[in-house]
């Protein structure tokens, strides 16, 4: 049983996807979608879903994450719909629910511990070419990793994914 | 002379530094210089970092902007996370006002302000237009005769509408830049087709990612291309990984060290296997 919440549209909008209200689902976004052609997401099918505000459905389901955000979608609408907008604006509506996969959350501690995605795993190949062992970025300046991690705090990041 | 902050990222400096060194090498023999920008972070990601947390990735985005305002100069990035996290972000801010003033309120949270002064480049396009084909084709020392899959990746050009680059759906920029080198460039089919490691596929949803890479692997084979050729780490990292993992082998340049190789330099200094 789906249950439409109808200020569920407002927060989509809120979040930058208001634009999902264009949609009057011809299916050229699903027609062009490379991950629709491995797996059972339907872009198209999530925009009516935003539409009529189907809240549970969209952000509990694993289709949400399934986009790779390439943009093929959103270049080929004729309607002009920022698909691309609509998925982040479901997925920071979904995690700011407490839905996010151990594999994002990786990433996102990465980004609080290092100030990038990854950490550094190749300093003997850096040094080999030549390059400083660390990158000139906030890696190699606690200071500046500092002030990095203050944004992070500000912003509630560290909370939202912690 | 032509000067540009030089964006690093995470991924060529952390994975592929041979990527990083390319760069520098190939931009100090065009005479363009790179400056370091220093303190810089994750740009952040525009598939995970921003899916998380929009007001995080925009603030943090602004920083990295903020940096090289300070310093003067126009970004230049190599991977098309970064171009597209920070193109999109410089977009953003500059066109409203609003939200570049509630930005500059967590900015002077650490010091900084952005006034909207920061321009930014992906370095193929600034090699395409700022230094151009014939400057590029007298640097080429040795002619590079092999076949090549040139692969664009997907926040290169798009979303066409604020960048205008080049038409996304049949575009022709790097197949330009390739051939440039003496390398041919291979038609073949779905060459816009995503590599699959984006959006936060790779980290959670792995396999489904490695179909993606597996269906570009395939066609580029049926091309008869020898070589990748890419302008994203990322990608990068997906087709190297993807090449032994599928048992599809393929050799895989980032276009700096394809430039670096036709400019004379030795595959050790560029971090390439040959």
């Amino acid at each position: 049983m789906v249950t439409p919440v109808p200020a569920f549209t407002d927060e989509i909008a809120k979040n930058g996807g208001s634009s999902a209200m264009l949609c009057f689902q011809c299916g050229t976004c699903t027609a062009g979608c490379p991950s629709g052609r491995f797996v059972a997401y339907r872009i198209r099918k999530l925009m009516r879903a935003a539409q009529l505000g189907l809240k549970d459905d969209t952000i509990n389901s694993e289709d949400l994450w399934q986009c790779t955000t390439c943009y093929t979608c959103a270049e080929r609408c004729p309607r002009d719909v920022q698909i691309v907008d609509v998925v982040t604006a479901l997925r920071n509506i979904a995690v700011a629910n407490g839905k996010l996969y151990e594999g994002h959350k990786k990433v996102a501690q990465n980004l609080i511990k290092y100030g990038h995605t990854v950490d550094n795993s190749k300093s003997a190949q850096r040094v080999e070419l030549g390059l400083p062992e660390n990158p000139p970025t906030v890696l190699a300046n606690s200071a500046a990793m500092a002030q990095f991690n203050k944004i992070l705090e500000i912003t509630g990041f560290k909370k939202l994914v912690g | 002379m032509a000067k540009y902050a030089f964006f690093l990222g995470c991924i060529a400096p952390l994975r592929y530094p041979g990527i990083e060194k390319s760069t520098r090498e190939v931009f100090k023999a065009l005479g363009i210089e790179l400056v370091e920008l220093k303190d810089a972070s994750c740009c952040p990601a525009p598939g995970v970092i921003k899916s998380f947390s929009k007001a995080t990735w925009l603030a943090a985005a602004a920083r990295n902007l903020a940096l090289a305002e300070k310093e003067g100069l126009d970004i230049v990035t190599i991977c098309n996370g970064c171009y597209g996290s920070l193109f999109d972000a410089a977009h953003e801010l500059h066109e409203d006002k609003k939200m570049l003033d509630d930005v500059n309120k967590i900015l002077a949270e650490i010091g900084l302000k952005y006034n909207g002064g920061t321009k930014v480049r992906h370095f193929a396009e600034v090699l395409y237009k700022e230094v151009g084909i014939e400057a590029i084709k007298k640097a080429v020392k040795k002619q590079l005769d092999c076949k090549a899959a040139v692969f664009y990746g997907c926040h290169f050009l798009k979303p066409s509408n604020i960048k205008n680059l080049d038409d996304p759906e049949n575009p022709k920029i790097l197949d330009e830049l390739v051939a440039a080198t003496g390398a041919s460039s291979m038609p073949r089919q779905q060459k816009m087709m995503c590599c699959g490691a984006g959006g936060g596929l790779r980290s959670q949803f792995g396999e489904t990612a490695m179909k993606f890479t597996k269906a570009n692997l395939e066609y580029m084979k049926a091309s008869g291309a020898e070589v990748i050729v890419d302008v994203c780490p990322f990608c990068h990292l997906q087709f190297d990984a993807g090449q032994k993992e599928l048992g599809i082998p393929f050799k895989v340049f980032h276009l700096s060290q394809l430039f670096g190789l036709a400019f004379g330099m030795s595959a050790k200094d560029l971090g390439v296997k040959l």
